[in-house]
Parts: C-alpha cells; structure tokens; sequence
C-alpha cells in the first residue's frame, strides 16, 4: 500500500533523510521510532507530498506521489505533528471544512461524516467551541478527526498520542488498531510500550537511515530480557 | 478547479472571525471618506461627482491592501496550517486560487461599502452613474492588482512584519510609476519614450480612466495581467 524507496532529504548542509526505504501492506500497523530529530517527521512529510523529496520515491497504491500529488493525498489521511488547524473556526466548522474538500458535497453527507469522526474521537462536547480555545489534548484529537474522516486507505500519524491523557492515549490506540485490519497505517512514537501494544512491526531511524526493521518480537529477541528502551539506546547509539 | 468554493468559504470566514476584519473595514471608510471629505473637498467642489473619493485610492491602497494581505501565507506558514493545506487534495493553483478570491471579496466588500456616499451624490445632485460604476470597477480591479502583489510576498515568509512592509515598498513603486509629479521628474533627465515606458507600469495611470468614466480594455487588460502575473509567481513560490 505505502512504498518508499531510497527518500533523501537535505536541508542546507544537514541530511535530514539519508535514503529510507520500507514498504507498508494493508494490515500492517507500522511503527516509526527514532530519536528526536532522527528524520521522523521529515519522511513523513515526503510521503503525503507536503515536501519534495531530493531524491528517491514514495508510493501509494502504487501511485507516486511526485507525478499525481492529488491522487495520493486522497488515499491519505495525514495527522501533521502538532496537529494543526484553523484556530478561529469551531470543531464542527474545520470537519465540515475537511469533508468539503475531501468531496462530501452534500450538506447530509458532509454531516455524516463529521458526526461519524466526532463520534470516534469524543468530540462531542465541543464540538460547538473554536479551536483556538482547546486544550492541547482536544486540539490532537481534532487532528486525528481530521485524519480518518474520510475513512482513507492509508494513515500516516506523526505522534499521534501526544497530550493525551492516560484513557485517551488507550483509547486512541485502541481505535488504531480496530481500523488497522483494512488500512495500512504508519505512527511515529517516542512511548516504547505503544509500540509493543499496537504495532506490528517496527522501524527505527537513527540519523536518517534506517538501523532496525522488524517485528516487536523480533526486536525484543535482539537482547532478550532487556527493557526496549535499552535496545533503543543501544541502536541510536551514533545520535548521542 | 472544483475545490476552490470551499478553500474560498473558509478564507472569507477566517476575516470575520477576526476582529481585524472590522477594525480593517472601519479604516478603510474612515480614511476614504476622510480623504475626500477634508483633502478634496468633496462637497466644496459643488459638482456631484465622486472623483474626489477614487482620487485617493491609489495611495490609500498602498497601505490598506497590504494590511489585508500580509497574514494569508504568512499567518498558514507561522501556524503549520500549511502542511495541513497542502496534503488535503488540492493543487497549488486551487489554494492559491481561493485564498486571493476570498481576499479580493473582502476588499471589494470594503470599497463597495462607500456607496452611501454616492447615494448622499444622488441627494443632492445628480451623479453620472456611468462614470461612478465605471470607478468602482476600475478601483476593485486595482485593489486585485495591489492585493496579488501582497499575496505573492507574504507567500514567502512566515513573518507578517515582513511581509507588510514589502508589500508596503512594492506597491509605493506600483503607484509611484504613474503618478504625474514623478514621471515629469524622471523626464528631466531621460527620454520621453522611455518614461512613457515606465509610466506604462504604473498604477494611477491606467486608473486614471476609470475615474473619467472610460473603460479602456488596455487598462482593464493590464490589471487582470498583473494579477494573472502574480498568481503564478505565487504558485511557483509555494512550489518551491
Ligand atoms: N525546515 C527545516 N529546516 C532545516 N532543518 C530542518 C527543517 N525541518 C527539520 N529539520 C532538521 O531535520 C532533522 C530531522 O527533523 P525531523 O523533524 O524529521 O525529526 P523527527 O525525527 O521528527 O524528530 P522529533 O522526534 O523531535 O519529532 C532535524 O535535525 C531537524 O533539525
Ligand atoms: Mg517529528
């Protein structure tokens, strides 16, 4: 479903992406881990098309997103870090705003997809208040409304528990993974035990390459009784 | 192109969302009326006619349109709203389209809002109301030209300060190029054909018509090339 190949990407005289490679199918689940400023956010702005990669490809459906950027970002739903959006409209407007674009033209299914995505991600009871006035972890979940409202093919989620509370953290992941069967997903995360928790399969970054790419057992086996944080350490070794 | 209704709703409610978009209405009657009322004279001159009123639009534009204009890419860069922008499936063209339509809107919106005064014409005299649609067209057709500008520029910094004060420094130019006072001092010392050349790119003198009640379709072809201009420089911007 997601393919990249080879992505590269360099800001100034700094490697931020240095030929990242990995293929994600339906089902899967993937995992994206990394030390801070190990090139997460930056693949992942390569493959929904907001940056041009300097060299490699990233496909969609078998679609590359450089020759047919509106194609691919229709398969996709793409939670940003930070989970931006439009402070002075109100929940309900951005959503209704985000169905429009992504083809609901109908006021009736425009409502239900919004009332859908709400649902999921508990927005109810503010679903009336501007963005601007949220909370941090509110402001995330509107994010990932944002993301699945059009209940996509493909999910790309830069952190997408960050200021969550505990129950919400749950539930989130809960919800990834109920959808997962069909979608194929790609999550960046800096909580270990997410990874053990949802993921199935893993791939850790380390100054733009890629130094690890396998299943949560497979990672676990590479020091078997030691904590993952430690195996972490020990492959990102070169960032610190 | 069918994307663009949506990017222009949301825009347009973006300004009133905003008090800015009051305060900015507000000045701009308080200062074009005021312009006319105490510089010009506008019911001094005992004839009813507005050209007192449009006189002034070139330089108040100067300052107001760039006022309008400098937070539309600047304010999505400094927020992060423009990844989310440029991953939902629209192409450049479409968020370029509908963002400067929207902005176009609002400043017609705030020229429009004059009318009173045309009404306070027809009270007490009796106005050509040729020539004063024919100013308003020609006024809202250089607000387009100032505004691609100024949109053009605040595509390329996230700073509003910045932004506004090219913008400001452009359009002085812009308007400078054609303004009588300056094109006889530039004829000092340079040949007449090449100042009528550079006259050629100012603002006032293809606005000049409009106020007499002459729809010329080398002025009208100007200021939609100039916007036509700027749009691409602005697409080519964000590509970038
Ligand atoms: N716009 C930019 N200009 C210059 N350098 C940048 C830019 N964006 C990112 N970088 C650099 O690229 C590298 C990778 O950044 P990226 O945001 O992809 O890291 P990350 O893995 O997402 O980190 P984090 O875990 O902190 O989110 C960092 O060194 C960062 O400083
Ligand atoms: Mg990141």
């Amino acid at each position: 479903m997601i393919e990249v190949k080879g992505l590269v990407k360099t800001y100034g005289t700094k490697r931020a992406v240095d030929g990242i490679s990995f293929t994600v199918r339906r089902g899967e689940i993937l995992g994206f881990l990394g030390p801070n400023g190990a090139g997460k956010s930056t693949t992942m702005k390569m493959i929904t098309g907001f940056l041009r990669p300097d060299a490699g490809s990233a496909l969609v459906d078998g679609i590359d997103v450089t020759t047919d950027p509106v194609a691919v970002k229709r398969r996709l739903g793409y939670l940003p870090e930070s989970a931006p959006a439009y402070p002075e409209m109100t929940v309900g407007e951005f959503l209704g705003f985000i169905a429009e674009v992504r083809g609901f033209r109908t006021a009736a299914a425009r409502r239900a997809q919004v009332d859908r995505a709400v649902a999921l991600t508990h927005l109810e009871s503010v679903r009336h208040q501007t963005i601007e006035t949220l909370s941090k972890g509110y402001k995330q979940r509107v994010g990932f409304a944002q993301a699945l409202l059009h209940d996509p093919p493909a999910l790309i989620l830069d952190e997408p528990t960050d200021g969550l509370d505990p129950n919400q953290k749950n539930e989130v992941r809960s919800l990834i993974k109920s959808m997962a069967a069909a979608k194929a997903v790609i999550l960046s995360t800096h909580i270990l035990e997410e990874v053990e928790a949802i993921c199935t399969r893993v791939i850790i970054i380390s100054q733009g390459r890629v130094v690890a790419d396998e299943t949560p057992a497979q990672l676990q086996a590479r020091q078997p009784g030691a904590r993952l944080d430690a195996i972490f350490r020990s492959l990102t070794q070169s960032d610190l | 192109m069918s994307q663009i209704p949506p990017l222009f709703k949301r825009e347009l409610l973006g300004y009133f969302r905003s008090p800015v978009a009051y305060v900015f209405l507000v000045v701009f009657l308080l200062a074009s009326v005021g312009l006319a009322f105490f510089l010009s004279g506008f019911f001094k001159s005992n004839v009813a006619s507005m050209e007192s009123f449009f006189f002034w639009h070139p330089w108040l534009f100067l300052f107001l349109v760039p006022a309008a204009g400098m937070r539309l890419w600047s304010e999505e860069k400094r927020s992060g709203t423009v990844e989310l922008l440029f991953t939902l499936p629209v192409t450049t063209l479409e968020a370029v389209l509908g963002k400067f339509l929207a902005a176009w809107a609002f400043l017609a919106l705030a020229i429009l809002l004059s009318f009173p005064m045309v009404l306070t014409l027809a009270y007490l005299g009796d106005p050509d109301w040729g020539v004063v649609a024919n100013s308003y067209l020609g006024s809202i057709l250089m607000a387009g030209a100032y505004l691609g500008v100024c949109v053009f520029i605040s595509a390329l910094t996230k700073n509003q300060v910045i932004s506004f004060v090219l913008s400001v420094m452009v359009c002085f130019v812009l308007a400078l190029l054609g303004y009588s006072v300056f094109t006889e001092f530039l004829s000092g010392f340079l040949p007449v054909p090449l100042v009528d050349v550079i006259s050629n790119f100012g603002f006032t003198t293809h606005f000049d018509g409009f106020t007499k009640g002459i729809i010329d379709p080398k002025d009208v072809m100007f200021f939609l090339s100039l916007i036509g201009f700027t749009l691409f420089l602005n697409v080519v911007a964000l590509e970038r």
